[in-house]
């Protein structure tokens, strides 16, 4: 690794009012890289789940809070909030008063980006859609991220991500070959529109430094999703033919899917692309007298034979630990990999050699270990430089420092309830 | 049509198969020049992946065809690295004639690899890797997902490109990594989605995890890289120094995990797969309607929702999001009645109208012609001249100022000349000596 030259995007101020996953996974790549991205969150919506009383709520929802304890401030020690928004600042402004509005306005006119993902209805509610930030800042480029997009019968369709997954053809894909469509494990329309609006934002950088104008980007996540999905459409478009969901199989090799291994729950995933990989793992698994059959010694034959192959093939891997497998497998040049889960990744050798597992020390979740950047830079390789902010953490340093607001103003907007103090108790997600 | 945002910038596109080819098509759509550097005579991988499109009845096929070149080789073509899903990939689904090489008309490639150049070159020859040199000192980025090693073995890597060119940038995709104990581990979308965790949480408890369909690692690895890409390009833009950037496909999958890992280390719970239902979140799940599936959630309103599902006994006494949760199996049956007997086109509409989130669970073939995609010009028909007129996913957001221009891909090699005597001023004899020697 080369020297540290400071980080790629030191100097891009960008203002994140985003809210769930796509946008701020869209400002999480932005921050990893050095961008002050300051996230506007208010009362009723700060993205934190809202206020809940001190308690330990035990199961899924317990989950996400450190040793299952919400503590006297749970929207503080929100594990979900607090990994995506490592690195941001937050201030509290409510947009729907008008003196919010007027402290937005300001940020705007030093800011470089604005990120925001309601329904396309909402910004223009708050006399904040792009001409009016516009006239505020005619280099702001600002980022509308939507279930369907800014035009459109669908405009004003109410989506989350698993409402676009299913929209855009993925989750029928998503299936036992037997079985009914199901969800991606994750939030991945949140992740694809979050990924394609961080390059948005950086394109139209490029441009504005170029030509020094900004623009508007109207990402629908829909259609950044169906991007994703261009080797079914083309198939489509070619032949009509629909895309049938075939589990982790792979229509022209075999085998190739998952294999319980030993132990509850645990899997290996092997693929087998060549005749040459399938006496790599006949190798591995000692010659098997099974292996040797005919049937097997081609693709086509295999791929004839799927079931059976896999059948025998998860008969061996039952007797092995998933990890060690992996290792042992990999050694015969076997594209083989353990089926890890969020325990194995966190404490994962290679990962944590890479340095891809980072701790944020925040001041009232404690120490932890997430996933840090996204990738390795050999120059501006960015890190975790702080937690991710408390509720309001920042409006000193913004109002004060940044905007050069006098104490006597900034004690103001607390007065109106333009910041405030605390997000509303909880009530519904 | 105006200039696009990234007019200006030169990328030699060393990658095929997925990955690095998402990564240069989003550069390209919205405005690089992309020179795609491809295996004389065979090209990129993802050419012969299908899905290929009919064979023109009119026309017999000729196994033995000139200009097939290194096509039918067999099994060598089942290659690593986002083999395609869709197409049967048979020989009868190919359109052999002697007019059009399938090279040429691979529908996965023709959707990777829009607005690009293609040249043929051979890296792994001496004389191809001086010419690619050539060009190095005048681009702005090399992408390339070769296994990790392979760069540097070749005198290519970034270290000695930094030497022709200072400031040039370099993205290298792989499975695992350019570093670590299992960098030069195989992969692929299955594996990559195993180790980077995504698969774990996919699918139904007690069944084997299943992983997302059409390679979608690959996607989030080409996504990244442009992402970083684009981030090297303003701090060059602004300090003058290239740099060299690696992108695993595992840890892009680890990244867009939800928290999962956060949640792990903050109280020790490990996230399962739980069908298509969520998390956290009651209702929140797929359920069969009169003709189909929907995806339904109840939104801001509980009280909207129960009215809408006809299930006003769950509102009586009124059920928070914890309880809920706790009894995810009443409130799913609760609302089940209303869900069946409606089609999915009414569960859909009813909930627009109501402001609450659904999705009709479509197959990509309902995609064209749906209303809503018309209404934004999203799907895009193409033209090309061996594989004809056909739709294609459009550009993935709009930019008010520099809108994507989406044009066909190359044909194999399509732009030797442009390349080879223009850009370089190499001479036709010279061009066709390399060819002779495949070369070029």
């Amino acid at each position: 690794m080369s020297s540290d030259s400071g980080r790629a995007l030191d100097g891009v101020r960008v203002i994140d009012l985003s809210q769930i996953y796509a946008g701020p996974y869209a400002t999480k790549l932005l921050a990893d890289m050095g961008a002050e991205v300051i996230r506007v969150e208010c009362a009723q919506r700060s993205g934190r789940g809202g206020a809940l009383p001190p308690m330990k709520p035990g199961g899924a929802f317990g989950a996400s809070f450190p040793d299952g304890d919400t503590g006297e401030r749970s929207y503080n020690r929100f594990a979900y909030y607090n990994e995506v928004n490592r690195n941001k600042l937050a201030v509290t402004i409510d947009l729907s008063k008008p003196s919010g509005v007027d402290v937005f306005k300001k940020l705007v006119a030093i800011s470089d980006i604005i990120v925001e993902n309601f329904t396309p209805r909402v910004m223009a509610n708050f006399g904040l859609d792009y001409e009016a930030l516009r006239a505020e800042n005619p280099r702001i480029i600002m980022v509308s991220i939507s279930g369907y997009g800014r035009s459109g019968p669908c405009r004003d369709c109410a989506a989350y991500g698993e409402s676009i997954e299913a929209m855009s053809g993925l989750s029928k894909l998503i299936a036992y070959p037997d079985g009914a469509p199901l969800k991606p494990g994750v939030a991945y329309a949140d992740a694809a529109a979050g990924l394609h609006a961080a390059f948005a934002i950086l394109a139209a950088l490029r441009y504005r430094q170029h030509k020094g104008v900004g623009q508007h980007i109207d990402l629908s996540m829909r259609e950044s999703l169906t991007s994703l999905l261009g080797e079914a459409i083309m198939d489509c478009s070619m032949n009509n033919r629909p895309p049938q969901p075939i589990g982790n199989g792979h229509p022209r090799i075999a085998p190739h899917g998952c294999y319980r291994t030993k132990g509850d729950d645990e899997w290996i995933a092997i693929s087998i692309t060549s005749d040459g990989e399938w006496n790599a793992l006949r190798r591995a698994m000692g010659d098997p007298e099974w292996s040797r059959d005919s049937r097997f010694d081609t693709n086509e034959g295999r791929l004839a034979h799927r079931d059976e192959i896999d059948g025998l093939i998860q008969e061996w891997t039952a007797n092995y630990d998933h990890i060690e497998l992996a290792d042992m497998l990999q050694s015969y040049n076997i594209r083989a990999g353990a089926v890890l889960d969020a325990a194995e990744l966190a404490r994962d050798p290679h990962l944590n050699e890479r340095g891809f597992l980072e701790e944020a020390a925040h001041p009232e979740a404690g120490r932890h270990v997430m996933p840090g950047v996204s990738w390795r830079m050999s120059r501006t390789p960015g890190r975790i430089e702080r937690p991710a902010p408390c509720f309001g953490e920042h409006n000193r340093y913004v109002f004060g420092e940044l905007l050069g607001m006098s104490d006597a103003e900034i004690e103001r907007l607390a007065r109106e309830g333009v910041t405030a103090e605390a997000p509303l108790p909880y009530t519904e997600i | 049509m105006a200039e696009g945002a990234l007019a200006g910038l030169l990328v030699l596109d060393l990658s095929q198969n997925i990955s690095g080819p998402y990564c240069t098509k989003l550069l390209a759509d919205y405005g690089a020049t992309v020179i795609k550097i491809e295996k004389p005579i065979i090209g990129d991988d993802s050419r012969h992946a299908g899905p290929f499109p009919p064979p023109p009845n009119a026309i017999p096929h000729s196994p033995s065809a000139e200009g097939l070149g290194g096509f039918c080789r067999g099994e060598s073509r089942i290659r690593p690295g986002g083999c395609s899903e869709s197409g049967s990939g048979d020989h009868k689904d190919r359109p052999y004639r002697d007019t059009v090489n399938p090279a040429n008309i691979d529908g996965l490639f023709l959707h990777l690899n829009t607005g690009k150049k293609s040249i043929t070159l051979d890296i792994d020859d001496k004389v191809g890797r001086d010419i690619f040199k050539r060009l190095a000192k005048q681009a702005d980025i090399v992408v390339e997902n070769s296994k990790p090693g392979t760069m540097k073995k070749l005198g290519i890597d970034h270290a000695a490109l930094s030497k022709l060119k200072s400031d040039i940038i370099m993205a290298s995709i792989s499975y695992f990594g350019q570093t670590g104990p299992c960098r030069d581990w195989s992969g692929c979308d299955l594996v990559a989605q195993a180790a980077g965790g995504l698969i774990h949480l996919t699918g139904e408890p007690g069944r084997e995890p299943l992983k997302l369909p059409l390679s979608q690692a690959e996607y989030q690895a080409g996504l990244n890289a442009a992402v970083a890409v684009l981030c090297a390009v303003f701090h060059r833009d602004a300090c003058g120094e290239g740099q060299h950037i690696d992108v695993s496909v595992q840890e892009a999958v680890a990244s867009i995990l939800e928290g999962a890992v956060s949640t792990y280390e903050y109280s020790g719970h490990v996230m399962q797969r739980i069908g298509p239902r969520h998390q956290q979140k009651c209702p929140s799940t797929i359920m069969s309607t009169a003709d189909g599936y929907v995806h339904l959630q109840s939104g801001a309103y509980w009280d909207h929702f129960a009215t809408l599902v006809e299930a006003p006994q769950l509102t009586e006494p009124p059920l928070n999001s914890i309880l809920r949760y706790r009894h995810t199996d009443e409130v799913e049956a609760a609302i089940r009645p209303w869900v069946e007997s409606h089609s999915t086109k009414e569960v859909f509409d009813a909930c627009c109208d109501w402001r609450i989130p659904c999705g009709m669970v479509l197959g990509v073939e309902e995609l064209e012609g749906d209303p809503q995609y018309e209404a934004r010009s999203y799907f895009r028909e193409i033209d090309h001249p061996e594989a004809g007129r056909l739709k294609y996913p459009g550009a993935p957001f709009k930019m008010s100022e520099t809108p994507a221009d989406i044009n066909r891909a190359p044909l194999l090699g399509e732009h030797n000349d442009e390349i080879f005597i223009d850009m370089l001023g190499m001479s036709r004899d010279e061009i066709g000596g390399l060819k002779e020697r495949n070369v070029i």
